[in-house]
């Protein structure tokens, strides 16, 4: 009788997995992640991501695409800074087209670019902190949000898909004042992020939460394709806009801030501090901005001024064939790429010599990092994988595609 | 005039990537300040834990794994594999080319990262990654059906789903479209005519030969098809 007693504690101390779905909705998973969890009591086992849910086959589509109709795909990937994705896609071309970009141009894509890393982190951090239970970053931050979206709506109309940027340059002009008020803003920002950090950086709660919470060291971050914060969170100084600077980064003056620990913790630190480093090369951009043309004047790429088109034939005849049969490019291959706020952000763009790209790949740096999470929520408890997730950035437009 | 170095220097690169590697490397080329190798299917985990290893090259980040379809070749993918070296900050693509059943050599087991990617061309493509710990499809509905990103996947997809209000629940269909799927490629008819034949050349044809094609819209399409690539 003891024998059988024995016995069958045996076979109930071998607990089976607990298996978890985490999602599809869930408002930690941002976005529509489903995550099958197996736990081990409150520990997580394994995670296994499903991804996909968002997917609208943006790959496929720009073979279908001019070149000029493709790029509003990519407000629509990461659609928290639509314009930094923009950017690599009006790079390649630009680069496959073998066509320069006035100097005006490039500061305001640069501008508006670090405008989007600031809107992104502020996203990340205060969304974050709603994770690990702070609700007041994110009613601050967004606030401060909704201004700089301003700014994307005065320049181009939209607060969201901006579809601003253009192979050869920007869609027009900055509109008067524009500069003043943001000015303005870069010197007003700050004082926002001194209360995020007030709120957050020394918080109990939040260092409990992220301290020590999926770390990555410095191999294992290589090894995952980290990039962005999340490997300069892991202490790898590596910055594409430092390493291989485009458009007109090569002329600001702005530190690229590196993590110790790999942990959580850190990589709020890094985006915490890149964001002061964004508002630097904003302020340099419209204290040095050069009056000049906004887009380049190769009317077989861009354009030709609506006022030219009522008087002379030839921009009539280059505006009908860009918006009907679009420009072609010619054949080749390119991988470009940019510092987006989450990271490298991709476009292998092969060319066929036609008007429609042949292949547009695009690297999301999400996807890389999400695919880490089983590895760095091993052995949290469950709390501690949306620490993780929401430490990551994750925004699901890029990363399904 | 940097320009001119950097291309040189991946040239030299590229040379000492193959007479290193026992010529596993079938070509090299430098293109646009960007140095691309090609190899064989069978070298290609060799060949990145060389690229990974040697103190010349240092790729140690995979940065990417995508694949291009191209109908008309013999082994119709192309596997590219983009590496990063962030000590000599250069960068890297390894081109490979499989077709329908042949399997490709993970090299999941060298980067971590080339997991998901492996798995996502396997989904877009149909390519299958020999010793793949993971061979699941990653984008695609469960229980999707064929490889979208082929180029001979039509764009509107096969079926549709939507909520039936009758069964309460999510049901699948064929894909019923209202009006024909049509593609404007808006190639211009005054440049670059070459051997490009244009809707209402069948015509001309057709009278010289005086015989009538069985569908002569098809056998245009065709035409036109293979002139634009």
């Amino acid at each position: 009788m003891s024998d059988l007693a024995v016995e069958t504690s045996e076979t109930e101390t071998k607990i089976r997995p607990y298996t978890m779905n985490f999602g599809p909705q869930h408002p930690a998973a941002h976005g529509v992640l489903r995550l099958v969890l197996e736990m081990d009591g409150e520990i997580v086992d394994r995670a296994d991501p499903h991804i996909g849910l968002l997917h609208r086959g943006t790959e496929k589509l720009i073979e279908y695409k001019t070149y000029m109709q493709a790029l509003p795909y990519f407000d629509r990937l990461d659609y928290v800074c639509p314009m930094n994705q923009e950017h690599a896609f009006a790079l390649a071309t630009e680069k496959l087209l073998g066509i320069d970009v006035p100097l005006r141009a490039q500061y305001i894509r640069v501008l508006f670019c670090e405008l989007g890393r600031i809107l992104n982190h502020v996203l990340n951090i205060t969304t974050f902190a709603l994770d690990v239970g702070a609700i007041t970053p994110a009613l601050w931050g967004f606030e401060e949000r909704e201004k700089g979206m301003e700014f994307y709506d005065r320049v181009c109309g939209a607060r969201l898909h901006a579809n601003y940027f253009r192979p050869g340059g920007v869609a027009q002009d900055l509109p008067d004042g524009l500069i003043d008020d943001m000015m303005a803003w870069t010197e007003s920002f700050p004082e926002t992020l001194n209360d995020l950090d007030n709120l957050l950086t020394n918080n109990r709660i939040f260092k409990q939460r992220t301290v020590n919470i999926g770390t990555a060291t410095k191999e294992e971050a290589l090894d995952w394709g980290f990039t962005g914060p999340m490997l300069r969170g892991s202490g790898v100084a590596w910055d594409l806009r430092k390493s291989q600077p485009y458009d007109v980064y090569d002329r600001m003056e702005f530190d690229i801030p590196v993590g110790k620990t790999g942990d959580c913790y850190a990589r709020y630190l890094v985006r915490m501090e890149e964001m002061r480093q964004s508002l630097k090369i904003m302020q340099q951009c419209l204290r040095d901005m050069p009056e000049g043309h906004i887009k380049t004047d190769d009317y077989k790429v861009s354009p030709p001024p609506r006022m030219e088109m009522k008087r002379s034939m030839e921009a009539m005849i280059h505006h009908f064939k860009l918006f009907t049969e679009g420009y072609h490019v010619p054949a080749g291959e390119t991988y470009t790429t940019v510092e987006a706020p989450k990271g490298e952000f991709g476009v292998y763009l092969v060319a066929d010599g036609t008007n429609r790209p042949y292949r547009c790949r695009l690297r999301a740096p999400g996807f890389y990092h999400l695919q880490a999470l089983d590895f760095l929520s091993k052995g949290h408890m469950l709390a501690d994988a949306v620490s993780v997730i929401g430490s990551m950035d994750i925004v699901f437009g890029e990363i399904d595609r | 005039m940097n320009q001119e170095n950097t291309a040189t220097a991946l040239e030299t690169l590229g040379k000492y990537i193959q007479s290193q590697t026992d010529n596993v490397v079938t070509s090299v080329v430098s293109s646009k300040a960007e140095l691309t190798i090609e190899t064989t299917r069978d070298h290609i985990h060799g060949l990145l834990v060389f690229l990974r290893d040697d103190a010349l090259c240092r790729f140690k980040q995979l940065v990417d794994i995508c694949g291009v379809d191209y109908p008309d070749r013999d082994e119709r993918f192309e596997i590219v594999y983009h590496m990063l070296s962030m000590q000599h900050n250069t960068r890297i693509r390894v081109k490979i080319s499989t077709d329908e059943d042949t399997p490709v050599p993970t090299v999941s087991d060298i980067f971590s990262c080339a997991n998901w990617a492996e798995r996502e061309v396997w989904d877009m493509y149909g390519v299958m990654f020999a010793d793949h710990p993971d061979h699941r499809r990653i984008l695609t509905d469960y229980g999707f059906d064929g490889h979208p990103q082929r180029k001979d996947f039509p764009l509107t997809g096969f079926v549709e789903l939507r909520y039936d209000e009758d069964e309460k629940r999510i049901v699948y269909e064929p894909v019923e479209l209202r009006q024909d799927f049509r593609v404007f490629d808006n190639l211009s008819p005054w440049e670059g005519m070459t051997d490009v034949q244009l809707p209402g050349d069948e015509k001309a044809i057709t009278q010289e030969h005086g015989v009538k094609p069985e569908n002569p819209s098809e056998g245009i399409k065709q035409k036109i098809r293979k002139g634009g690539q």
